[in-house]
């Protein structure tokens, strides 16, 4: 059987993100702690980043939701950790432009697995899912930055 | 019933999504418009369009006439006794609202109870949180049997004489239950609680008759019964109604306005606030008269014969979970073990089928569930039992896709 169109979104490196998501869990001990949830489908993230000296030193996330959402949680935690902040920020607006499928030139950022999203694009009506844990570190990095 | 002369009537249908043939299945969110409707609405805006209710001139005339027309049809089509107990709105959400603002807090103190049960819909759970917080009163919740339905015992035990308003959906939009709205109002009627329904998936799919279910307020929307997006109804008791004060102030529902002081018009025009939805309440006359020339016994019966078929096709796809009694009216929920219903949707979705996936607004009953989401394929009159077929293939898909992917 042929799965053309839909191999084109769920690829194989996302299925592994899904079934073995990276950074699950939760952290303790000063580490900052967000909640976002998709109002209209039920997803929920919950975020959880140390950051130290402007360094992500730590990021872990729990949460329910589909393999596109806990997929881009699971990468997006991989390429942020140990990351500048400022670094972290200017990946979630690179996945953004990504998702609006704009070509931008990542430059010298280093995109790790992200870039197997980029399928998501074509399918709008799950893009939301795929900026669920991206929308939540920009809200913590905010608060955290405006206490 | 000729469902192949139905699907006719429905333009929309006839087109492909991602290369196949469209099947709807998401009728319990919106159901699509016959050309009817379409037409009707068309006629309005292009012949009759004027304000209502104010001017001399003759399509201001035509307007009204139409207006009041769609009013009087929706009494008849729900056997309601006065024409003035039809009160539009822009859906059952504003439709509860209304009696929730109204009549609640007119009525409502912090010794009263609201009832209502777990498998609402958002809209029938929040006007009364909100009711209950601003007067103190305490909302209580119907428990609910394992498979999804009430027991008329544990409707008999939850009302009380401090029951002031029992709010409850005639069908579940999640479950398919369909609930005893007749045993319901007179179990509440001996303890002088007003009734309120939520017919938004009650009177597309079946005949309601106002008077025999004896309820004091039943709400419902246009779009879910082939009529536009964006008009309703708040069918009330005439001696209710008229005891209430309206909620919107403005135009068009006013008698006297002095500097400091206004009096309202007559029922229903005090409810109806600002100029009126004209061309929906046209267009829901038009889906009266469509769905009543099909009949809605035909309706119902074409449902079930489709929900017995898709229940005995869908039972055989091996781990495939079904939410909601047996015994259900026109929609099954379900979910894919170890397959999110957003992934089941999309790949159903690439198959050109649409199914709903997410919490359906009733994220206190998805709780109860214990599921954070779930997919619904819900039928109308213009479904086939080759559209289940598809859908029955389309899972099967997504189980190889899924399966093949882990």
């Amino acid at each position: 059987m042929s799965f053309n169109n839909l191999d084109n979104l769920y690829r194989q490196v996302i299925m592994d993100h899904y079934k073995n998501p990276r950074n699950h869990g939760s952290l303790s001990n000063g580490a900052l702690t967000l909640e976002m949830n998709n109002p209209t489908c039920g997803d929920r993230i919950q975020l959880h980043l140390l950051i130290e000296d402007g360094i992500v030193n730590d990021v872990k996330f729990e949460g329910e939701g589909c393999s596109i959402s806990l997929a881009s949680a699971s990468m997006m935690t991989q390429v942020i950790k140990g990351q500048e902040v400022e670094t972290a920020l200017k990946l979630s607006q690179y996945f953004s432009d990504m998702m609006l499928g704009k070509d931008v030139d990542p430059a010298d950022l280093e995109l790790g697995d992200i870039e197997a999203l980029q399928g998501v694009a074509k399918f709008p009506a799950r893009i939301k899912c795929a900026t669920l844990a991206w929308k939540a570190m920009e809200k913590a990095v905010d608060q955290n930055e405006q206490p | 019933m000729d469902v192949a002369a139905i699907r006719a009537d429905f333009p929309i249908l006839d087109q492909e999504v991602n290369g196949k043939p469209l099947v709807y299945l998401d009728s319990a969110a919106t159901s699509q418009k016959p050309k009817q409707v379409i037409e009707a609405v068309n006629h309005y805006y292009r012949n009759n369009n004027s304000n209502v209710h104010r001017g001399v001139h003759t399509i201001g005339t035509r307007a009204t006439e139409q207006y009041e027309g769609a009013r009087e049809r929706v009494r008849q089509f729900i056997s309601a006794k006065h024409t003035e107990e039809i009160i539009f709105t822009r859906g059952t959400t504003s439709a509860i609202n209304l009696v929730a603002s109204s009549y609640g807090r007119a009525n409502l103190t912090e010794a009263d109870e609201i009832v209502t049960t777990q498998m609402e819909h958002h809209s029938n759970i929040i006007p009364w949180q909100q009711l209950a917080k601003a007067t103190g009163a305490k909302l209580k919740f119907i428990p609910l049997e394992p498979d999804g339905t009430l027991t008329l015992d544990n409707i008999k035990k939850t009302i009380t004489d401090s029951t002031k308003i029992v709010a409850i959906t005639h069908v579940s939009n999640v479950l398919g239950t369909v609930n005893p709205i007749q045993a319901i109002t007179k179990i509440a009627h001996q303890h002088h609680a007003v009734v309120v329904v939520d017919g938004a998936q009650g009177i597309p799919h079946m005949k309601v008759d106002v008077s025999e279910l004896d309820c004091d307020f039943y709400a419902f929307s246009g779009h879910k019964m082939c009529a536009p997006t964006g008009v309703g109804v708040l069918y009330g008791k005439k001696e209710w109604l008229e005891a209430m004060e309206p909620v919107e102030f403005g135009g068009e529902m006013i008698d006297f306005v002095d500097l400091y002081d206004s009096t309202w018009k007559e029922l229903p025009w005090k409810f109806e606030g600002g100029t009126p939805i004209i061309a929906g309440a046209v267009g829901l006359a038009a889906a009266i008269d469509y769905l009543t020339e099909v009949g809605l016994d035909n309706i119902t019966k074409h449902e079930t014969q489709l929900v017995e078929y898709a229940m005995d096709q869908l039972t055989t796809i091996e781990g495939l979970e079904i939410y909601g009694p047996k015994k259900r009216a026109g929609l099954i929920t379900f979910n894919l073990t170890d397959v999110h219903p957003h992934d089941t949707a999309t790949v159903l979705d690439s198959e050109g089928i649409a199914v709903r996936a997410g919490h359906h607004c009733a994220q206190p009953l998805m709780k109860w569930l214990n599921a954070t989401a779930t997919a619904r394929a819900s039928f109308y009159l213009y479904n086939s039992r080759s559209d289940i077929d598809r859908l029955v293939d389309g899972l099967r898909k997504a189980k190889e896709f899924f399966g093949d992917v882990f």
